[in-house]
């Protein structure tokens, strides 16, 4: 599984979106573009359109304008599960984890779309069943490995640390090996320390298992260490692209961001 | 042929080649080694070692979590006669440059990214250090490091080399004997350099197999490895005794999943130091107090029951046909399901050692049927000098001295030991030897102790310690401190506690409350207070550890030895006792000396037998600001009881 770390060709790459939602624009003339193996950002202040932005990546939202091609494939707009099945997965800002079922349970959820068997069969749980189970339950565990959250294999999600539902929330999305991976505010309302961790956990995943990152994030701090390209949205509107040493200098985005409080 | 630590484990491999030695729970499934598996990875991992260029008395450290890889390579180093020299895994880097360059280590085998970050930060300054390998690879692909490499490279390499070399493994263990030395282990020295302890294969076993045979333990026990594998006591238990008997050793999944890895296993030789059988406690107790009022009141019934009869049956003694039914229907209900719940149904032999364990503690594990037992020893008696017989086990003593241990206690109350399981020397570092052993192998432990009268050791404190009342009806009596103090602190409502007496008439003692605990005693109470120092001079709360005093009096009157240790005078400090302001050291051990100069006006009132004294202490706020607190502090006489001599 292990890539070296290049930066490749263009898998991602947005042209022109506009989106909006009655009189209300919530994307405006977006562009821009997603390489092999990096960490992208989008970044902005609230309202500023980057959730939306990200459901029109994976087929949530149906932007009125622009193509988004993925791995040579245009698409108007997307369709959920066909994004799924190109190896594309995401997180979710506000967590839509089973908050009854256990952590082992909503991580074997992400694997459902590599299932062959039917629900029948699963249902009976016998013979290639069985196998498959303990085929997929090897991928789960892994995961669990890899995000250290062994402990709490069993326990019911709705009893965890918000820090650690995160933490689950991304391993599903990790159980559909996914090659590129939107990570929706995955450090909002963490501490310091979960906030470490997640990044540690990003940049480790990228790093052994060379996916493409796409996150959204309000913590600046995090965003210029990590990622390797920013997208700053305003408004609807792109006012900066590129590195972080960059953007971090250029005069809209310290106005419309940095300078300014909301 | 003398056992050597490799001989052990190729006879094991010979012997019972299937069975299990390790086991680790990898990917959620627990994953088993067995002796002919681990004898093949043993024999791979030291050619490649000795390819490496490791040789004859070369050290090697070790460093990680318990791990059935990193016990492979310690003792691959033994098969080449090398010495493996495992490392605390939680130290910090500069804690690693003493021991690499005292003894000189060439070689380390540290489990992950951690600690091989650690070993580059610390290789500037420990120029021998050429070689590392690490055991898991996470993290660590893009490390361009000289000298190291994977663990995996190094067994791949070894397995090559001995593909030409049939019969190598056998012929190079056989040339390692018992005289040689095993493993140096370096214990944490609070002040100095830590000392690097050195024991030979012979010293091990020995004391392994004795403390084995006493307990009668077999190939058949199964035993959770979950603390530091630099503690020798963590050493012996999944190590040289695992090597004697040859049970199996399992390595929990984390150092967050033990407590479940504790519940899947069911371990039948259980050791915790007192603050795990005290977090265990604390959760039970937690959780009890969330569950139903039926239960809760089965629970207190049948504990109730466990406490008067349960400690009775353990020992053997006659328990009448009533409590029996009783307790047997508690066993029923309340003990199996709650032994089972801590993971501990399972278990025949459980030590506890380190530090002194509370009676109420140890009764609680007893009384529900857990065969909680003492032991007494150290990293340079190759930890059992006493141990408790199964029937004997007692709060207060550590049990007999064990086969081939002999004691000898000096009219300072100092304990010195001789056995086979001795320390060989301190690495490189003759005069700390020469203080520890005397010219006729004995041993000086430190520790101050005397025998009772059924021959149990009974420890009371550090020898330096240890003083004599002077004056006073008393005159000349053993005083030692922290016996008294330790005493004090069983009780919840007591936090610290430091006692005076040395070379004086009496002996007074200042306590410091428990917040939490007094505070919610007191709202129990509707008893109303503004903080800290109000609540600690409550005349309700000093009756509460007068109370407490008055129980360790009369609980000191029985002891022939101790009587005259008892508290005459106490107060109630109004500070809490803290290491900011350098009244406890960074272990939380009080600092007597420091307390008695900084609180001097309270020990001069305590003696001059003022019934109350004001005084003003600076502290030290967590922020850095400093202030002042000042209170009338009351001071309180209490009841001595007549020593109650025991009958010849």
């Amino acid at each position: 599984m292990a890539t070296d770390r290049k930066i490749g060709d263009v898998v991602l790459d947005v042209r022109n979106i506009s989106l909006s939602f009655g009189g209300v624009k919530a994307l405006s003339d977006i562009s821009f573009d997603v390489r092999e193996h990096e960490i992208r950002a989008i970044i902005g202040p609230n309202g500023a359109g980057k959730s939306s932005m990200l459901n029109c990546i994976n087929g949530v939202y149906m932007p009125q304008e622009g193509a988004i091609s993925f791995r040579g494939r245009t698409f108007m707009h997307m369709n959920s599960r066909q994004v799924a099945e190109m190896g594309l997965a995401r997180t979710f800002q506000n967590l839509a984890l089973f908050k009854g079922m256990s952590v082992l349970d909503n991580i074997m959820t992400g694997r459902n779309l590599k299932m062959k068997c039917n629900l029948f069969q699963q249902a009976i749980r016998w013979g290639a069943a069985e196998r498959e189970e303990c085929a997929q339950r090897e991928q789960v565990e892994r995961i669990i490995d890899f995000l250290e959250i062994q402990p709490y294999r069993k326990t019911p999600v709705g009893r965890l640390s918000y820090g650690l539902q995160k933490r689950v929330d991304l391993g599903r999305a990790l159980a559909m090996e996914p090659s590129l991976l939107l990570l929706d505010e995955p450090m909002a309302g963490m501490n310091v320390e979960e906030k470490q961790d997640m990044s540690r956990f990003i940049l480790d995943l990228n790093d052994e298992f060379g996916t493409t990152i796409v996150l959204i994030e309000h913590d600046m701090g995090v965003v210029m260490d990590i990622s390797d390209r920013v997208v700053v949205l305003d408004y609807g509107r792109k006012i900066g692209d590129g590195a972080p040493d960059e953007v971090r200098l250029d005069p809209d985005v310290i106005s419309a961001y940095l300078g300014t409080t909301h | 042929m003398q056992a050597t630590f490799p001989r052990l484990m190729l006879d094991h491999a010979r012997r019972r080649p299937e069975a299990p030695a390790l086991r680790e729970k990898h990917l959620g499934i627990w994953q088993t080694t067995s002796w002919r598996a681990l004898a093949t990875l043993v024999g791979e991992i030291a050619a490649g070692l000795a390819e490496a260029g490791m040789r004859r008395d070369d050290h090697l450290i070790v460093v990680g979590e318990n791990r059935p890889r990193l016990y492979a390579a310690m003792l691959a180093a033994q098969v080449l006669g090398a010495v493996p020299i495992p490392l605390y895994q939680d130290a910090v880097a500069d804690e690693f440059v003493f021991p690499i360059t005292n003894a000189e280590v060439g070689f380390a085998i540290v489990e992950d990214q951690e600690q091989v970050d650690k070993m580059i930060e610390v290789r500037g300054r420990c120029t021998h250090l050429g070689r590392v390998w690490y055991d898991d690879p996470r993290g660590l692909r893009h490390y361009a490091e000289p000298g190291l490499a994977p663990l995996d490279a190094l067994v791949e390499s070894g397995r090559a080399w001995l593909a030409s070399r049939p019969g190598w493994l056998e012929d190079a263990v056989a040339e390692v004997g018992a005289d040689d030395v095993a493993a140096i282990f370096f214990t944490s020295g609070t002040t100095g350099n830590p000392k690097g302890v050195v024991h030979t294969h012979r010293s091990l076993i020995a004391s392994a197999r004795a403390a084995a045979d006493f307990d009668r333990l077999t190939d058949a026990e199964e035993v959770l490895a979950y603390l530091p594998p630099a503690w020798i006591g963590q050493n012996t238990f999944s190590y040289a005794q695992w090597l004697a008997c040859g049970y199996v050793v399992n390595c929990p999944e984390s150092a967050s999943t033990v407590n479940i890895d504790l519940n899947d296993i069911g371990p039948t030789y259980y050791f915790a130091p007192p603050r795990v059988f005290e977090g265990l406690l604390t959760t039970v107790t937690i959780r009890m107090e969330d569950a139903s009022a039926p239960k809760k009141w089965l629970f207190r019934h049948f504990m109730a029951v466990a406490r008067r009869v349960g400690p009775a049956l353990l020992d053997g003694r006659r328990v009448g046909l009533a409590d029996r039914l009783h307790h047997a229907l508690g066993q029923l209900l309340i003990y199996g399901p709650l032994r089972n719940t801590l993971g501990l149904s399972r278990v025949r032999v459980a030590y506890t050692a380190g530090e002194a364990i509370g009676p109420d503690l140890f009764t609680f594990y007893r009384s529900i049927g857990i065969n909680l037992k003492q032991l007494y020893g150290s990293t340079e008696t190759a930890v059992f000098v006493c141990v408790q017989p199964d029937d004997e086990a007692r709060a207060d003593t550590v049990g007999l001295p064990l086969k081939g241990v002999e004691l000898r206690i000096d009219d300072r109350g100092e304990i010195f030991v001789k056995s086979h399981g001795l320390l060989r020397e301190y690495y490189r570092n003759p005069e700390a030897t020469a203080e520890v052993l005397t010219a006729d192998g004995w041993f000086r432990t430190g520790d101050a102790g005397f025998l009772d009268a059924g021959g149990h050791l009974k420890i009371i404190d550090r020898a330096k310690d240890v003083g004599r009342l002077a004056g006073g009806p008393d005159d000349g009596a053993m005083f030692a401190p922290k016996y008294v103090e330790n005493k004090l602190k069983f009780f919840p409502y007591v936090k610290e506690a430091v006692a005076y007496g040395d070379r004086r008439a009496s002996v007074c003692a200042m306590v410091n409350i428990d917040f939490e605990a007094v505070g919610n005693w007191a709202e129990k109470r509707n008893l109303a207070y503004a903080g800290y120092a109000d609540l600690a001079q409550k005349p309700e709360v000093i009756e509460l550890v007068r109370d407490c005093v008055e129980k360790v009096n009369a609980d000191l009157a029985r002891d022939d030895k101790l009587a005259g240790s008892q508290i005459s005078r106490f107060l109630v400090l109004h500070k809490e006792l803290d290491a900011d302001d350098g009244e406890l050291t960074r272990t939380r051990k009080v600092r007597r000396g420091f307390i008695a100069e900084r609180y001097q006006v309270l020990v001069d009132a305590l003696y001059a037998g003022l019934d109350h004294q004001y005084v003003e202490t600076p502290v030290k706020f967590e922020d850095g600001r400093s202030g002042m607190v000042a209170a009338d502090l009351k001071i309180v006489d209490t009841k001595i009881f007549p020593a109650l001599r025991k009958a010849a």
